[in-house]
């Protein structure tokens, strides 16, 4: 048996040089790579040959050992805890081997896994009064997590609109309130994740949000999640919004920290939404350059529900976006929308899973890169049409605007249909700004620097402009003007 | 002082000499029809004029209103007072045409130092010039030339030479691809552009659009230069006797 497994570590360790080799060949041959998947484990929580644990894995280990008996929450969760802890242990850090994971190598990305982070302290009270900036000036009810922990001091949790209930997860849970410990014990769109398995493991607190049957929530809840420092450390927040039926709500998350600290996020949002419900989501990544952000949106949505959801990525050095979204009634539409703008080494990943479990929904994806430098966009849509989903209509795009010969854009659409009468559709595109459109501006007196920046604009605003909000739209529109400025 | 002077102007693409030495003189006020047969190099020299990338300059120069344009930007060359109005217009989608129109000549105003325009002063000019050549306020909501038709793409391009108010006005092939009553209409509004102070130059292959805009002077173009000038009445024998002697009178 011990032969057996230095063979297969020896043919893992093959498979590996294979696969840089093949990346190699793949990038001289073009910027862009859309091909079939080669590989899809049945369940990428299946048992990895690789023997040797990274040291990432063995801190993470460590640290569960150690905090695992302070983890908030009664005991049916602690053993869902453990569970999904096993399944982290069982697969370890999702590597190039696992297909979900492919251009997002968490193993290599994470040389180390850093100590669950401290509450904030007095400075760090003082940064996190001052972050979520980027929505200044617009009407939206503040809701501030730093450093994993929900601080009500410098939240607005007064005068909650009659049918709102916003609170903390860390309480929810010391309380045994059974809504949330059920809501956490259910199945997940996001199960077989192994990010999100760590998440379930290790969350300690994060946003609790309920909005009643019909009622419509006008004012934006802005949940502003930020990292203060001092030392670098690791971040686990899960948040759950739920929408009873008929009703409304705008949520919009901003996570951000310092550059130049090496910090880890791992954050999660599920969201279940019942009949006719509609909802407004937008998420603005603007961590440090340094950070490492892993991030999980579920969404399990009833009949004829409206969800909007725009993921604007900017920030971090290492960033996943990832998306699971079900559709379990009738008549539900779906626009997951996406802006990405990245320089110097950045890396974003988007990956999206859009669950037609039920016919006669409509999913839309639209997502834009613009990729300076030596960064990296991923973009991975899957859409699934179950067997009995007819009249399925799903829709994705995925557009890159490359500003340098050097940046990377990677995209996967997958289409899995198993009914026989859907309207489905992918299109991917990668290229440099048209050098005719360029000289048509130059043309008529615009400087070239500014000419860009009107063509990179109106690039993203496609995506930026599926906001209804006006007030995030404008701000959103300004955070993207913000990087054009900031470009060489 | 004239407006613009081209000397011995040579320029290539890849290697491939397609200017071999043009000479041209415009004054203020006059109204120059460049014609030649396809592919004599007359739209390369609208090209070369307006500082595409692309060609090479292998000798000459080139100034307007006693500034070298060849040594300067396109955007620059627009702001000393040139204008290109494009055979074929470029469609910017996502940019909308009075966001186009409201940065282009602030630019140009900005780099000759003068103040950037209110918007009712930009809105005004805007719409009494839309006005003037029959286009719909509507059609400026829309992203720049984004399904237009080809006579509203070119009437836009007349638009922008009335907001932009050059010294020089360079139209290549303005009336390629238009019927005859789009073609009228583009003509009205380029002859209202018409004044003592401002340059034309009309590059046609055909002399129809030289009915509604009557040159001063025009240029026979062949093989990269100008093998005869003469006046409006040229026009005329070249749409009877066609082009053949001067590619012959060229390649000899």
């Amino acid at each position: 048996m011990a032969h057996l497994n230095v063979q297969l570590a020896n043919l893992s360790v093959r498979v590996d040089r294979i696969d840089a080799r093949l990346d190699r060949v793949e990038r001289r041959l073009g910027l862009i790579e859309a091909r079939a998947p080669d590989r899809i484990p049945d369940d990428q929580t299946m048992t990895r040959p690789t023997i040797a644990k990274t040291d990432a894995e063995q801190a993470i280990a460590a640290t569960w050992t150690d905090v695992k008996d302070r983890l908030p929450g009664p005991a049916p969760l602690a053993a869902r805890r453990e569970a999904a802890f096993r399944r982290f242990e069982a697969a370890g850090l999702p590597s190039r081997r696992v297909e979900e994971w492919k251009y997002t190598d968490l193993r290599a990305l994470m040389r180390d896994a850093k100590p669950l982070a401290q509450p904030p302290g007095e400075i760090g009270k003082v940064r996190a009064r001052a972050a979520g900036a980027v929505l200044a000036g617009v009407d939206v009810r503040r809701v501030v997590i730093a450093d994993g922990v929900l601080l009500k001091e410098l939240s607005d949790l007064d005068g909650l609109e009659p049918g709102l209930v916003v609170g903390s997860l860390a309480d929810a849970l010391t309380r045994g309130d059974s809504e949330v410990t059920s809501r956490l014990g259910a199945q997940s769109p996001a199960e077989k994740d192994v990010a999100f398995a760590l998440n379930t493991a290790f969350m300690g607190d994060g946003v609790v949000i309920r909005v009643s049957p019909g009622v419509k929530i006008a004012r934006p809840i802005h949940l502003v999640f930020c990292f203060t420092g001092p030392v670098p450390a690791t971040v686990f927040t899960r948040s759950l919004l739920s929408v009873g039926a008929g009703a409304a709500v705008t949520l919009v998350e901003s996570h951000e920290g310092p550059d130049g600290l090496d910090y880890q996020v791992n954050t999660a949002l599920e969201i279940v939404a019942a009949d006719g419900a509609e909802i407004d989501h937008v998420k603005i990544g603007l961590e440090g350059g340094s950070a490492l952000h892993v991030s999980t949106l579920t969404a399990a949505l009833g009949r004829h529900v409206q969800m909007r959801d725009l993921t604007v990525a900017l920030g971090g050095a290492a960033v996943r976006n990832q998306a699971f979204v079900r559709c379990d009634g009738t008549g539900t539409t779906v626009g997951l929308h996406g802006a990405t703008m990245l320089r110097g080494r950045q890396h974003a990943d988007a990956t999206l899973v859009v669950d037609h479990a039920i016919g006669g929904c409509v999913s839309r994806e639209i997502f834009k890169g613009v990729l300076d430098g030596e960064s990296r966009s991923v973009f991975q849509g899957k859409t699934i049409v179950r067997p009995d989903a007819q009249k399925t209509d799903g829709k994705m795009a995925s557009h890159a605007l490359l500003l340098s010969e050097t940046a990377e854009a990677d995209h996967k659409p997958e289409l899995e249909i198993f009914a026989d009468d859907v309207v489905c559709g992918h299109g991917a595109t990668a290229g440099a700004l048209d050098d005719d459109l360029l000289f048509y501006l130059m043309a008529r007196g615009i400087p070239k620097k500014e000419a860009e920046t009107l063509l990179i604009q109106s690039f993203v605003g496609e995506a930026i402009d599926t906001v209804t909000n006006e007030g995030i739209r404008d701000a959103l529109t300004a955070a993207a003007t913000r990087w054009l400025e900031a470009r060489e | 002082m004239s407006l613009l002077e081209i000397k011995n102007l040579q320029a290539s693409v890849e290697d491939r000499q397609i200017l071999r030495g043009v000479d041209l003189v415009v004054n203020p006020g006059e109204v120059h029809a460049i014609m030649g047969p396809n592919g004599s190099g007359k739209s390369t020299l609208a090209h070369v004029l307006s500082g595409k990338d692309g060609y090479e300059v292998t000798g000459g120069s080139v100034t307007l209103d006693g500034i070298d344009l060849l040594s300067i930007e396109p955007d620059e060359r627009a702001a000393a007072g040139l204008f290109l109005a494009f055979q074929y217009p470029m469609e910017i989608p996502g940019v909308a045409t009075m966001t186009f129109l409201r940065t282009a000549m602030n630019a140009q105003r900005k780099k000759r130092g003068e103040p950037e325009l209110s918007t009712p002063e930009f809105m005004k000019r805007v719409r009494e010039e839309a006005k003037n050549l029959s286009i719909d306020p509507e059609m400026l909501k829309r992203p720049v030339n984004v399904g237009f038709s080809g006579g509203e793409k070119k009437r836009n391009e007349v638009l922008q030479m009335a907001l932009l108010q050059p010294k020089l006005a360079v139209l290549d092939e303005t009336d390629s691809g238009l019927d005859i009553d789009a073609l009228k209409i583009a003509a009205e509004g380029v002859n209202r552009l018409r004044s003592p102070e401002r340059g034309m130059i009309v590059i046609t292959h055909y002399q129809r659009l030289l009915e509604h805009i009557v040159p001063d002077i025009v240029h026979v173009f062949s093989r990269g230069r100008i093998v005869r000038t003469g006046g409006k009445e040229l026009a005329l024998e070249l749409e009877a006797k066609g082009y053949a002697d001067y590619e012959q009178e060229a390649a000899a």
